[in-house]
């Protein structure tokens, strides 16, 4: 035990001494999750439109109002011209632009139907999708305004709800995903740099030669991180609740300890790296080309895995960040149990298992 | 000199596939001697070194190192004996003392203990003013003297060192030789190798490995004569021509 602290006293020695490290480990959660939480957004909010009022009524001008007082767009300008529309888009000042047809109101009290066409710059295909969805709500919602004086007999109405996450919010999906990122990051890069950092400077001839044995070399060696992780998973979480408003319906504990296993897992791939790397700049290549990819790619934190083709869905159930961004997300918008997840958190034991076996397999073959 | 036997070598081989690094070697080497351990690169020096100090498991062949078995009791191997290797050893990014510290407690040294021997240690090279200081800043001789002193602290019965003068000036390399003689002097037993042959000369015997077997083993005095020639150097030249 007295070594074990010796160990471990050393290693934070090399952690809080060394500046790249420190940022890696505390810097670089706090900007990926403001960038991910701020910049990258798929809601709409205050997007510039224009407006191409044929008619110019009432019934277009109460419309206009009803746009321009939601907080998700903003009438940049008005234009008189259809050749305008291009010209405005090449600007760039507006997304959409939306036109009336001439004689609306008459249409609309005499045929019973008038148009509005929206034109959007798909040159941003989600901001375009996103940007019709929302103004054809607040079209509905007016059309069915001034529907309730003259009730239509036959009517089907459609009630949209949106479960866990109402709002759409991106911040939802981005806080566990970011979390899976660093704490791999975390802990398989940075263990195995650590361990091959030992092999290159040659001390860990020193430590194998010492009564230390190997395992206990590992685990001083892994042991900081895993507190170093759970430091930044709990920065993580507190800037997703008070920062951006995530909720957590499930329990906390449950969270605590499904975070803890993956943090394990990330670093006994990380301990698997470190046996087959022997500098550290391959350790680095192999953590950011091998893990930071897949990780982001193919966790199905940015992109959904169902819309992916079939071999890349196969592929996908291999990446152990796959299974817990599966797990957080229920358990953070679901209020998920255990007994929901259960089958994801066997998954990640297993890996777990699986890289510590293989880990010591490959030593042994060294040994002999 | 004393003919107490405390490396014990018996046909010691290993093997790595169809190829043979170390082939059968036999040798004894007695309680507070220098023992010169000499070859070519490639000769086997480095694997059969390995053996010696528990990281690698013999084909076959036995060795007993302090009294203990490589093969079955590496753990008690470990703990009687020092090692310093060629590369440096110690942590750049950790203090004179803080090194001390560390490589104390993985021997298991009590704090007091340890404590003693920073005193004692720092006292001894003269290192009073840089105790407290990275030793990444230290000139590379004085480098290569704490890690000597360090192997040294938990008082082994063996020291292995493996090539510890590579890189470093004839000063410092004699002041390191000095060390070494001082610490044979206590009946620590010294098992070195090296590459420079004036240093093959300060040892009271010497091995000389050519393509994993020992090809001679005596006094540079006696090998001299043997081979009729004036230097280590040129015992060592002649072995290795024989060869080729």
């Amino acid at each position: 035990m007295k070594r074990f602290i010796g160990f471990v006293t050393k290693e934070f020695y090399h952690i809080f001494r060394d500046k790249r490290t420190m940022f890696i480990l505390f810097g670089m959660p706090m900007v990926q999750i403001m960038l991910f939480g701020f910049a990258i957004t798929n809601e709409v909010n205050n997007v510039n439109i224009a407006i191409f009022d044929q008619s110019k009524d009432s019934e277009t001008q109460q419309i206009i109002n009803k746009i321009s007082a939601s907080k998700y767009f903003k009438i940049e300008s008005q234009i008189t011209h259809e050749a305008q529309i291009e010209s405005i888009f090449r600007t760039g000042k507006v997304k959409a632009v939306l036109v009336f047809e001439k004689d609306f109101i008459q249409n609309l009290q005499n045929k019973k139907t008038a148009k509005v066409q929206v034109i959007t710059d798909a040159t941003d295909p989600n901001m375009a999708n996103t940007i019709t969805n929302y103004i054809n709500a607040i079209l509905q919602n007016y059309s069915q305004e001034i529907n309730t004086n003259s009730k239509p007999l036959y009517q089907i109405q459609t009630q949209t709800q949106l479960y866990y996450n109402p709002e759409l919010k991106s911040v939802f999906t981005f806080v566990p995903g970011v979390m899976t990122i660093i704490l791999m990051l975390v802990s398989a890069m940075m263990t195995s740099i650590s361990i091959t950092r030992e092999k290159e400077m040659g001390t860990m001839e020193v430590l194998l030669v010492s009564p230390i044995k190997p395992f206990q070399v590992v685990i001083g060696k892994v042991f900081p991180y895993i507190f170093l992780s759970i430091i930044n998973a709990t920065i993580i979480l507190l800037l997703g609740i008070f920062v951006f408003k995530m909720p957590i319906e499930g329990s906390l504990f449950l969270l605590a300890l499904e975070s803890i296993l993956f943090i394990i897992t990330a670093l006994s791939l990380g301990i698997l790296i470190s046996t087959i790397a022997q500098s550290q700049q391959t350790a680095m290549m192999f953590s950011l080309a091998g893990l930071m990819l897949p990780v982001i790619i193919l966790s199905g934190f940015i992109f959904p895995i169902s819309s992916m083709p079939v071999p890349l869905q196969i592929i996908s159930n291999i990446i152990p960040a796959k299974w817990f961004i599966i797990i957080i997300k229920a358990i953070m918008l679901k209020g998920a149990t255990i007994h929901t997840i259960w089958k994801e958190t066997l998954i990640l034991i297993g890996m777990t298992l699986f890289f510590i076996a293989v880990s010591i397999k490959k030593y042994k073959i060294r040994l002999e | 000199m004393n003919q107490e036997k405390i490396i014990t070598v018996n046909n010691l081989t290993k093997e790595f596939g169809s190829f043979t690094a170390v082939d059968g070697i036999s040798f004894d080497v007695y309680k507070g001697e220098i023992f010169g351990f000499l070859g070519a690169n490639g000769a086997g020096k480095t694997t059969a070194i390995k053996m010696l100090i528990g990281i690698s498991k013999p084909t076959s062949g036995e060795a007993l190192v302090a009294g203990f078995d490589v093969k079955t009791h590496a753990e008690m191997v470990k703990k009687s004996i020092g090692y310093m290797s060629q590369k440096f050893s110690m942590y750049d990014d950790l203090t004179i003392k803080e090194n001390i510290t560390f490589f104390g407690g993985i021997y298991g040294l009590s704090r007091a203990k340890i404590k003693e021997k920073t005193t004692q240690l720092i006292q001894d090279l003269n290192l009073q003013d840089v105790a407290d200081k990275l030793v990444k800043a230290l000139p590379l001789g004085w480098k290569q003297k704490l890690s000597f002193s360090v192997a040294l602290l938990h008082e082994p019965k063996i020291v292995f060192l493996d090539e510890p003068t590579g890189g470093v000036d004839p000063i410092t390399r004699r002041q390191f030789w000095e060390m070494i003689y001082a610490e044979a002097h206590k009946g620590t037993t010294l098992f070195v190798t090296t590459h420079y042959m004036d240093e093959a000369e300060y040892c009271d015997r010497v091995s000389i490995m050519v393509e994993g077997k020992i090809e001679a083993l005596d006094s540079p005095k006696n090998l001299k004569q043997k081979y009729n020639v004036d230097s280590m150097n040129d015992v060592f030249l002649k072995l290795a021509r024989n060869v080729e």
